[in-house]
């Protein structure tokens, strides 16, 4: 009885979906075939720099005078409208800044706390406990904070590599084959965007930061830079996390080596001869 | 319990035997882990993931006991509390992806578990309890691993449990009240991100409490085998200890080298990037996707895209997302009748040659096709591939085993495990065959 009830309903259910929904709408896909939006075709898959970057891989490691130089591209150029509040001024000491380069750095920024006094919120210089504070924006867009972007996007490192240098003019032969495609005034063509239009003006150009360690400020260069530093931003933990991986590794493949011995020694003894 | 050559535990010292006569905890683990449990002798490399999971269970416990002393479940400062754990607390980074990570491991092994369970049919007679207890962990843990995906309270946390909550929604005339009442509110907010996390830390416990019975449980007729055919004598079994405590740390070993290398190498390959984005309910991301785990039951349930109606009147019998949360739901709530479908006298499929080959042509290929459909944004051609690969799952549990046991011609069956092992002059057996 369960038996044919069971018949039953599973035939319905493989009826309903073939004949109700599966039929309609291959039928609709042949018919009226949906394309793609023009956005689709323009979109571009995000690449790192050549070389790549120094932390990728399961060796990778910090490049020191790279977080620091990102961090001077953020401070001198993204700063202006991105935030970074999940970073504290005392994590820099972990790019290579001493205790009195910190403090002092905490001390340019303006930290805006609610004084009972005065039942304002006034600002006070920062301190290395601090957070990086909010940035206050009123233009278009909607500026997200920086602190979690590379995990935030698929292959985020690249991302925001290929998205920092990505600017330009839509590839012509796409453009004759969508002819309707255009930018909309207000917005910056980028095929690295989820959209490939972005509110953000292109903000790299060659020049715009004078690197202290001399390096050469190209958008490039500033690219990658500020990719690295963000990546560290996203999280501070991960080239530990690699390092600490190893010796796990290491000891788990040990002791399962030891297990495998020790098992096919136990297994051994009732284990049936080979057959001659 | 179980068979009549079990040893029997014997304490040695005066600690033990005083225990033994006031507490027997020892004699129980002995007996249900040890080398008072017989095993059949030829269990394979398959039959390694029942203990697997249980170290997954514990392990997501420990570290989700150690991640909650440092989360706040409340929506203004949930996610920023896990940036503090990932950041701040000591080891909280390997806390945080060990948990992630780990509730993917608890998924890939135990769904190893059912498969291994469809293939050798382990949930026939007696052992339908063991099945029935073993559907109920599966639906504990969906609910348990759905509620602790919101607890990040990132974008895909908020859009998940709206959609997933929308399901009841569904419902016809109670849905809209259900969906209110189990959020607490019209939209997930501070209410329903309280009680998941109350309802996540409460779960696995209840879990914790079913395995025990499904041990239990499993203990009354013995563990099944690869050949399907029951134990019969002493020779056909050996004692758990040490002989699967060994088999079974090997496997863990190879299963904590793969654990490790996500944790360590790939900790956010098998999380959605949208997820780092903290819940914004005026902005909805371009495809709201479950976790992985829940990919070929989202595909079942988007699947049904158009209304039940009787044709050509326009009259609608059952609408086409009602139809969708029926069948996900029902495609796990079919395994509960599972062991009264497949009728078949024969367990394993070595031996049924025309199950097999549904079993590897088609519910593999269908499961792998509703995975591939239900993490893939609802276009074409997937959603007419989920489509067949739905009508192919109910037909394959529901029509095709009831059927196939009464019709199938099964191959011949070994007398018995030691002679499926040794062959049947029983060469190189080290326990000899007792006489019949």
């Amino acid at each position: 009885m369960i038996r044919i009830g069971a018949i039953a309903v599973g035939l319905f259910f493989a009826a309903v979906v073939f004949l109700w929904s599966f039929v309609p709408g291959v039928i609709t896909y042949f018919t009226e075939p949906t394309e793609k939006a023009a956005e689709y075709a323009f979109h571009e898959k995000a690449h790192g720099p050549e070389g790549g970057f120094s932390f990728d891989g399961p060796f990778g490691k910090w490049d020191y005078a790279q977080l620091q130089r990102g961090y001077q591209v953020y401070k001198e150029v993204c700063a202006a409208c991105h935030s970074i509040e999940y970073v504290a001024f005392r994590n820099l000491e972990e790019l290579g800044y001493n205790e009195a380069e910190v403090k002092q750095e905490a001390s340019t920024f303006n930290i805006p706390e609610y004084n009972a006094d005065v039942a304002e919120v006034t600002t006070r210089p920062g301190l290395p406990t601090d957070h990086f504070p909010p940035v206050p924006y009123f233009g278009a867009g909607d500026p997200p904070d920086l602190s979690l972007m590379t995990k935030a996007r698929a292959n985020g490192s690249n991302y925001v590599y290929s998205l920092l240098t990505g600017y330009g003019e839509p590839d012509p032969e796409k453009l004759a084959k969508y002819p309707e495609f255009e930018t909309p005034a207000g917005l910056y063509f980028n095929p690295y965007f989820a959209n490939v239009n972005i509110s953000m003006a292109p903000p790299l150009m060659e020049g715009i930061v004078t690197y202290n360690d001399g390096t050469e400020a190209t958008v490039s260069q500033m690219a990658q830079d500020v990719s690295a530093f963000l990546t560290w931003t996203a999280e501070p933990t991960l080239i530990k996390r690699k390092q600490t991986g190893w010796p796990v590794l290491g000891f788990l493949l040990f002791a399962t080596i030891l297990a495998y011995l020790s098992k096919k020694q136990i297994w051994a003894s009732i284990k049936p001869r080979k057959k001659d | 319990m179980s068979f009549a050559w079990a040893r029997q535990y014997e304490p040695q010292t005066g600690l033990t035997k005083w225990l033994d006569e006031r507490l027997p905890l020892p004699r129980l683990v002995y007996n249900a882990v040890g080398a008072g449990y017989p095993v059949p002798r030829n269990l394979n490399y398959m039959w390694n993931f029942g203990v697997l999971a249980g170290f997954f269970l514990v392990l997501q416990i420990v570290t989700g006991v150690v991640l909650a002393m440092h989360y706040a479940a409340n929506q203004l400062v949930a996610f920023q509390t896990v940036e503090h754990i990932m950041r701040n607390v000591i080891w909280g980074w390997l806390m945080r992806y060990a948990h992630a990570n780990g509730a993917s491991f608890f998924f890939i092994v135990v769904y190893l578990h059912i498969f291994r369970g469809f293939f050798y049919s382990s949930y026939k007679a007696p052992r339908e309890m063991i099945w029935l207890l073993g559907v109920v962990i599966f639906l504990l843990m969906m609910a348990t691993a759905f509620m602790g995906y919101v607890l990040p309270w990132g974008q895909m946390s908020y859009w998940g449990a709206q959609v997933i909550t929308g399901l009841f929604g569904a419902i016809p005339m109670v849905g809209e009240t259900l969906q209110v009442w189990i959020l607490g509110g019209f939209a997930p907010d501070n209410a329903a991100l309280n009680r998941f996390f109350s309802l996540h830390f409460l779960l696995p416990f209840v879990i914790a409490g079913v395995v025990i019975l499904h041990i239990w449980a499993l203990h009354i007729p013995g563990s099944s085998n690869p050949t399907g055919v029951e134990v019969k004598s002493e020779s056909d079994t050996v004692p758990f200890h040490p002989y699967y405590t060994a088999k079974d740390g090997f496997g863990l070993g190879v299963i904590l080298i793969l654990f490790g290398i996500m944790v360590f190498f790939l900790p956010n390959a098998l999380g959605h990037p949208d997820n780092y984005i903290e819940a914004n309910p005026l902005s909805t991301p371009a495809h709201i996707v479950p976790e992985w785990y829940f990919w070929p039951f989202y595909a079942i349930l988007r699947a049904f895209t158009q209304d039940l109606t009787i044709p050509f009147t326009g009259v609608v019998l059952i609408e086409a997302k009602l139809l969708g949360v029926i069948a996900m739901f029902g495609s796990i709530l079919i395994w509960f009748i599972l062991p009264w479908l497949d009728k078949s006298p024969v367990r394993s499929g070595h031996y049924r040659p025309t199950f097999r080959k549904f079993f590897w042509f088609g519910l593999i290929p269908a499961m792998i096709a509703l995975f591939i459909c239900g993490g893939a944004p609802a276009e074409e051609p997937y959603v007419m591939i989920s489509q067949v690969a739905t009508a192919y799952y109910f037909l394959h549990f529901l029509v095709i085993l009831p059927l196939l046991s009464s019709i199938e011609k099964t191959e011949p069956l070994p007398y018995s495990i030691t002679e499926s092992v040794l062959g049947k002059d029983g060469a190189g057996a080290a326990t000899p065959r007792p006489a019949e």
